[in-house]
């Protein structure tokens, strides 16, 4: 599904990824994991298109089409989805409005009629409960006065309404309390399915007791250093990731 | 006085030029055009052109004296070369082909103008229940649905008519509000102005239907100087929207209007402005519209209330503070404003809510965009009278930049001599960031819809206030201004 070569790229003329390669199959789920600032989020970045960020080399191939010449919202469209690590807050924008405009426009990509706001409500009421959100938070606006928890609760809510088939997760799990952590594994573990991928950026293995990859990649310095099953990201836990800092230099 | 047609550029030539400003194109149409210069000759001339009653005359007049004793005001943030106000021409009219009867017989020129610009003045056609008195240069064309409302007392004509017909009303009322020595650009209408629009509510009426008049500059080195009077009687109610556009040319016309609302007892005017006058060329500046206009309204009544909403996204310069004076006790002012600058468009626009009765309360909701190198600011005052208890007011002031080169300011003034009034402000500034519209492109939506939703987010709550169909207008009209201008 998704296949990265010797992918390099940064912003700013700063070279941050220094020549990833992965593939991902459906039905996978990889988890990145790395110290802080070794280049995982300009990673997820470059795959979503944020204009600042800036692939300088390799490719990347997705369902068999040049990722990096999309624009970001045709990658969205083609399934791509980026749970972000700091969700920006919209003010005046309608949550609920927003999650159907998104749905919508994935909609119309497929040759689809749009959907009408009361069966909207309806997959979204539904959707709510899932990751166990307050239906108030349809009527507010977008991640504005959101508590931390609650953006990224939202940020799988979204994921969920839209069921993208390549889902990253960007440090999902910072800054949620254990009883929200295991609400948004069980959210995202019930969007997993065999048609579907996933990458999971974490800093600690505590979220991987609740979502279980098939890989665990140790990314140290822009690239991908040692790679391996689950029990990885229990010796990462017990070991710490400095000899890998270490190997990196 | 000479005839020319104004007729100086390719309709489709402009037109296919840019999509941007798609007003810019010119109606080529034979003009009755006052050469230029302004003096006591020419306002003589004006009048009697207008055959208007002999108070009307001496208004102007005295308006004329003294507004050559004043300065144009510098104070402004905004910068433009002198005006050379005898560069001007003070009347511009469609050269009617004989006296129209009805409807039927206005220039089909002039009907299909409107029609391109989006105005309908056919009344079978039209979808909406909104009634129009459509002025084109200095004069109005046509205003429909006349009957229909005239059936419930309403009048609603061209202001030149109803000098004819209701003389008595207008002596009356006229620069009750804004007197004619009020400033220097009200002082020039008040000798100068053409036409506008005449709205008269009789007690305990709602208007049936949104009442519009819509502004178009045709000829080019004309002035256009409109009056609107509004008088809306006890236990009575009206909305009225606004509409404006203009050709593009090279060169500046001066549009300085005059407006003035009155409410008795209990009444209420909303009143809603949708300006897209041609703001000059986006890289140098050149043409546009300088946009000088005196809006003002007088709660006279008790419980009375008046509500400005403005959606300002055109002109070089934009100079304009919709105020209310509330006199009565109880009675209730409301501003909202959209103010987008861009290109190098300057604005310095807001509102003055002069407390003097009991119990007062004003609520001034401002919104600024500024994009590319324009500059926008908000200028409001506040002012509480000694005898006006209990006033309140409640200000909010947001601006949103959209790139680094552009500017917006602040200037709230208060001024209060009563210690029982309260007094909330709240200002912000934000920027509109690539974050906000890579998580929005991120989540499928395509870039011109993320501008459009972050923008409209900015602006709900004066957008709400404004009649359904021109909400539609404004949010459009505000992304289609900031396609360019975001990354």
């Amino acid at each position: 599904m998704l296949d990265i070569k010797d992918l390099t790229g940064g912003f700013d003329g700063n070279e941050i990824v220094k020549g990833v390669s992965l593939k991902v199959n459906p039905g996978e789920i990889h988890a990145i994991m790395g110290p802080n600032g070794s280049g995982k989020s300009t990673l997820s970045k470059i795959l979503a298109g944020h204009p600042v960020y800036e692939a300088t080399g390799g490719t990347v191939t997705y369902k068999g089409k040049n990722l990096l010449e999309m624009d970001p919202e045709a990658r969205a469209l083609e399934g791509v989805f980026l749970g972000f690590q700091y969700p920006v807050e919209i003010p005046g924008v309608n949550n609920a409005e927003f999650l159907r405009m998104s749905y919508n426009a994935l909609l119309v990509n497929r040759g689809e009629e749009e959907i009408d706001p009361l069966d909207f409500d309806e997959i979204l009421d539904q959707k709510m409960k899932t990751v166990d959100m307050d239906p108030k938070y349809k009527d507010r606006f977008l991640n504005d006065g959101f508590s931390g928890g609650e953006k990224k609760k939202n940020e799988i809510l979204q994921m969920a309404v839209l069921e993208p088939t390549l889902a990253i997760l960007d440090e999902t799990d910072s800054g949620l309390d254990i009883d929200a952590l295991k609400t948004v594994a069980n959210g995202v573990n019930r969007l997993f399915n065999k048609d579907r991928a996933l990458i999971v950026i974490t800093h600690y293995q505590r979220l991987l007791d609740y979502i279980k990859p098939h890989f665990v990649h140790v990314f140290s310095d822009g690239k991908i250093v040692e790679t391996g099953g689950k029990e990885l990201a229990l010796d990462l836990e017990k070991n710490g990731y400095d000899k890998y800092i270490a190997s990196g230099n | 006085m000479e005839t020319k047609s104004s007729s100086r550029s390719d309709v489709s030539e402009v037109l296919s030029d840019k999509e941007e400003y798609k007003f810019g194109f010119v109606t080529d149409i034979e003009a009755d055009v006052f050469p230029k210069g302004l003096n006591e000759d020419v306002i003589r001339a004006l009048s009697a052109k207008k055959k208007e009653p002999k108070f009307m005359l001496d208004f102007r007049l005295k308006a004329y004296k003294k507004w050559l004793t004043m300065k144009e005001p510098d104070w402004q943030y905004c910068k433009y070369p002198k005006i050379d106000y005898q560069d001007i021409s003070y009347y511009a009219a469609p050269k009617p082909k004989k006296k129209l009867e009805s409807l039927d017989e206005v220039d089909p020129e002039l009907l299909e103008t409107f029609e391109k610009l989006g105005i309908s003045l056919d009344e079978q056609k039209r979808i909406s229940n909104v009634a129009v008195d459509a002025v084109f240069d200095s004069v109005s064309v046509a205003t429909t649905h006349k009957k229909k409302l005239m059936e419930q007392g309403i009048i609603f004509c061209s202001f030149s008519e109803a000098l004819l017909e209701y003389p008595e009303l207008i002596e009356e009322y006229l620069g009750t509000v804004v007197p004619i020595g009020d400033n220097y650009f009200a002082a020039l209408n008040s000798a100068v102005f053409t036409d506008g629009s005449f709205v008269y509510i009789p007690p305990d009426t709602i208007s049936p239907m949104e009442l519009s008049t819509y502004f178009r500059i045709n000829t080019e080195e004309t002035g256009q100087f409109e009056r609107t009077l509004i008088i809306c009687s006890e236990n009575s109610h009206v909305s009225y929207l606004e509409g404006c556009t203009a050709p593009q040319f090279d060169t500046n016309q001066l549009h300085a209007a005059v407006v003035e609302l009155i409410t008795l007892e209990n009444a209420e005017i909303k009143y809603s402005t949708v300006q897209n006058w041609y703001s000059g060329d986006r890289e140098t500046g050149a043409g546009g519209v300088y946009n000088f206009v005196t809006k003002r309204g007088k709660c006279v009544g008790n419980g009375s209330k008046i509500s400005w909403t403005q959606v300002e996204a055109g002109s070089a310069i934009t100079w304009k503070y919709p105020s209310c004076i509330l006199q009565g006790d109880n009675t209730v002012g409301e501003f909202y404003s959209v103010a987008l600058t861009n290109g190098l468009m300057q604005a310095d626009t807001g509102t003055k809510m002069i407390h003097l009765g009991n119990n007062t309360r004003s609520s001034i909701i401002s919104k600024g965009i500024s994009a590319d190198q324009s500059n926008n600011s908000y200028r409001g005052l506040v002012k509480v009278g000694k005898n006006a208890k209990n006033a309140r007011n409640y200000t909010q002031c947001d601006s949103m930049l959209v790139g680094d080169k552009c500017g917006a300011n602040t200037f709230p003034y208060i001024e209060t001599a009563n210690s029982s009034v309260q007094l909330e402000h709240e200002a912000s500034t934000s920027k509109i960031s690539e974050e906000q519209l890579f998580y929005l492109e991120q989540r499928g939506i395509s870039r011109e819809n993320a501008i459009t939703l972050v923008i409209n987010g900015f602006c709900k709550e004066v957008f709400k206030q404004l009649p359904m169909e021109f909400s539609v207008e404004a949010q459009k009209l505000l992304t289609l201004k900031l396609e360019n201008s975001v990354g």
